[in-house]
């Protein structure tokens, strides 16, 4: 039987009568729309957080070491053999910084700042080629630590926007700001990060971690954040920090290790996994939406018994008659589908729009983006299902004997 | 020579609960190209059942049904199919015509099921419809027609297939009395130009008009001969035409 005539006579049926093909067509409708937000969702939640992780460093891993009986014991790891750790295995490790938090307090003529975080670092905590430090920010004026800044624990710092803002009106570089009563001199400002205020992560001090450590009082280093060269091999890079950290303590007690890549793979497999559920939630309202269109169609087998007869009378054989139906059914799917596609992108940007304005995120927050593979596959889906619960209804068809049929009234 | 079409003994009979109906009892008969015969006979005569043979739309229960040379009394239901768009067109009392599709659509779908070309379609359709004087209607939907005007469709849809027989199944019962007369006139005019038309009917006005008659009752053929021998018009039981006419006038059988 042909093809096009049998599709240009479905969807003559379905204009004849749009109400119930609109009914019919419902459940697959709200099945595709829903596939279709639901990837939207996931695909946008997915692109939001590479987002974030790309901010503070896809190739990021973060070493936690807490060693063994409290410093009692002598074995222990220093700045130094971090170093020799990243001289020794360049192609994987990129650079390494020791990150020392400090709680200090930092004046300014009479100003006090307490809520001020004051991080020790090294040079490598910045990287020069996208003008970021490793924790996310950007250098906005002057320059970073530098190697000798560091090796000679001279007292200079970086400060973040807010205390830039606050402190010296904008005007900070070369000007002193005073740590635990040591003077340090600015030689960089950071770009503003957060939102500017007290507290926040523009609320900082960058200064070279022996500095730290001395306001610490300690000799210990208990976080380092290493780059690893590669984002694809940063699980390498993680497997060489920890045999060396084995090597030392013997026991993967007294350390953790954890990159930003392993990280980034846990949320996408959990965030599929979320996304696979609901899909299959969405799938239940596809077979609903089946089943009315296997409804609609013995329906249909039922009015059209005669136009059957007639056919049959004609030369139309049993398959002729099958496959007439089967497209009918499929193609009535096929433009819910397409309703229900289109009606899910424009819930996608509808949600995004609405996110957006819930969190205050703006343009360039979360953005829920249907994918192609999506769309094509709930398409797919609908003309299945339609086919499929076709399927029953136009073998009803075929096997009605003509005879019968021609008298059907 | 080989008739076109041949009954040897043929038999259908139907179970009805505990009753056992012979629809057809054992008729024989042949037709041969270029004749046009009626089949006449009261409701419950066989006739309709004789129909339902003759166009492949059911098999005997016994006996032989050769078509074309061919035996088709024992064809499957895709065989059979294919036997009726090859070789039948049929002419149908309620016109039968598909409502959603246009004229000239309606008159292509045997060619459709035959599996000819778009182009081809088209022209042979049209063709049909220059035969029986409505191709500027061919973008007409059934509906738009007169009741005679559609009967010339349904014949052009017969035609269109270029069958070997064409089979009327009362193709007058619905017209009026003057449309149905020009309605007969046509397949007079379609059997002068060489088709074989078999007409089945209940009502001898309309049987007088082809050139020979078979007359069924209860089964079997009581008279086979010409139409106009005044004993192929003799009703065996005159009292029972009136009735037959007035109370089922789509000529069923008892039995359906």
């Amino acid at each position: 039987m042909n093809f096009s005539q049998s599709f240009r006579l479905a969807v003559k049926s379905l204009l004849a009568s749009k109400m119930r093909a609109l009914l019919t067509m419902l459940g697959i409708i709200i099945g595709v729309a829903a596939v279709i937000i639901i990837t939207s969702l996931g695909n946008g939640m997915q692109n939001y957080m590479n987002a974030q992780f790309d901010q503070l460093g896809a190739n990021l891993i973060q070493v936690q070491i807490w060693g063994l009986g409290g410093g009692m014991s002598s074995r222990s790891v220093d700045p130094d053999d971090m170093y020799a750790l990243v001289d020794k295995y360049p192609q994987y490790l990129s650079g390494v910084s020791p990150y020392v938090s400090t709680q200090a307090l930092v004046r300014r003529g009479s100003d006090e700042y307490k809520r001020t975080s004051i991080y020790g670092v090294s040079e490598f905590f910045y990287d020069a080629g996208r003008n970021q430090v490793l924790s996310g920010s950007k250098l906005g004026e002057g320059r970073f630590l530098s190697y000798v800044d560091v090796e000679r624990y001279q007292n200079v710092c970086v400060i973040g926007s807010y205390l830039a803002k606050d402190a010296f009106g904008g005007d900070a570089l070369g000007r002193t700001i005073t740590i635990s009563g040591t003077p340090f001199t600015i030689i960089g400002v950071m770009a503003e990060y957060a939102d500017s205020t007290e507290g926040s992560g523009d609320d900082v001090i960058f200064i070279p971690y022996g500095n730290a450590m001395r306001l610490n009082g300690t000799g210990w280093v208990s976080l380092y954040l290493f780059n690893s060269a590669d984002k694809d091999t940063s699980n390498l890079a993680k497997g060489i920090i920890e045999s060396r950290l084995y090597k030392t303590f013997q026991t993967d007690d007294a350390y953790y290790i954890m990159s930003s890549a392993e990280m980034m793979d846990a949320m996408d497999s959990m965030l599929n996994t979320l996304m696979a559920i609901l899909i299959l939630i969405a799938a239940i309202s596809l077979l609903v939406g089946g089943i009315g269109i296997m409804n609609i169609m013995l329906v249909s087998v039922t009015e059209r018994t005669r136009e059957i007869g007639i056919r049959k009378s004609l030369g139309a054989k049993g398959r002729d008659i099958r496959s007439q139906f089967i497209i009918e059914a499929g193609t009535t799917s096929a433009i819910g589908g397409v309703i229900g596609i289109a009606l899910g992108v424009i819930m996608a940007n509808v949600l995004t729009a609405v996110i957006a304005v819930v969190l205050g995120t703006g343009n360039d927050g979360f953005v829920a983006v249907p994918t192609l593979g999506g769309i094509a596959v709930s398409f797919g889906v609908s003309v299945g299902v339609g086919i499929l619960f076709g399927y029953l209804p136009a073998n009803k068809a075929a096997r009605l004997n003509p005879i019968d049929a021609l008298r059907y009234d | 020579m080989e008739h076109l079409i041949e009954f040897k003994d043929v038999y259908k009979i139907y179970q009805m609960g505990e009753e056992t109906v012979h629809a057809l009892d054992g008729v024989s008969l042949t037709v041969d190209r270029g004749e046009f015969v009626a089949i006449v006979g009261s409701s419950g005569s066989g006739k309709s059942t004789a129909m339902n043979i003759i166009g492949c739309l059911d098999v005997p229960t016994s006996g032989t049904y050769h078509l074309g040379g061919v035996d088709v009394s024992t064809m499957d239901d895709d065989q059979q199919a294919e036997i009726r768009n090859k070789m039948l067109g049929f002419i149908f009392q309620q016109y039968n015509l598909i409502p959603k599709l246009n004229v000239q659509e309606n008159v292509e779908l045997p060619l459709l099921y035959a599996g000819v070309s778009a182009e081809e379609r088209h022209q042979r359709a049209l063709r049909a419809l220059e035969r029986v004087g409505l191709a500027d209607k061919r973008r007409n939907l059934p509906s738009q027609l007169s009741g005679g005007q559609q009967q010339r469709v349904s014949i052009a849809r017969a035609l269109a297939g270029d069958p070997s027989v064409i089979l009327a199944d009362e193709p007058t019962g619905a017209l009026d009395s003057r449309t149905g007369r020009e309605v007969l006139a046509f397949l007079q005019k379609l059997n002068a130009e060489g088709d074989t038309v078999v007409l089945i009917t209940h009502d001898n006005s309309i049987a007088v008009k082809a050139k020979r008659i078979i007359r069924l009752q209860d089964g079997k053929i009581i008279y086979d001969g010409d139409a106009h021998d005044p004993r192929a018009v003799v009703q065996p039981e005159e009292d029972t035409e009136g009735i037959d006419g007035f109370d089922d006038p789509a000529g069923e059988e008892v039995r359906a």
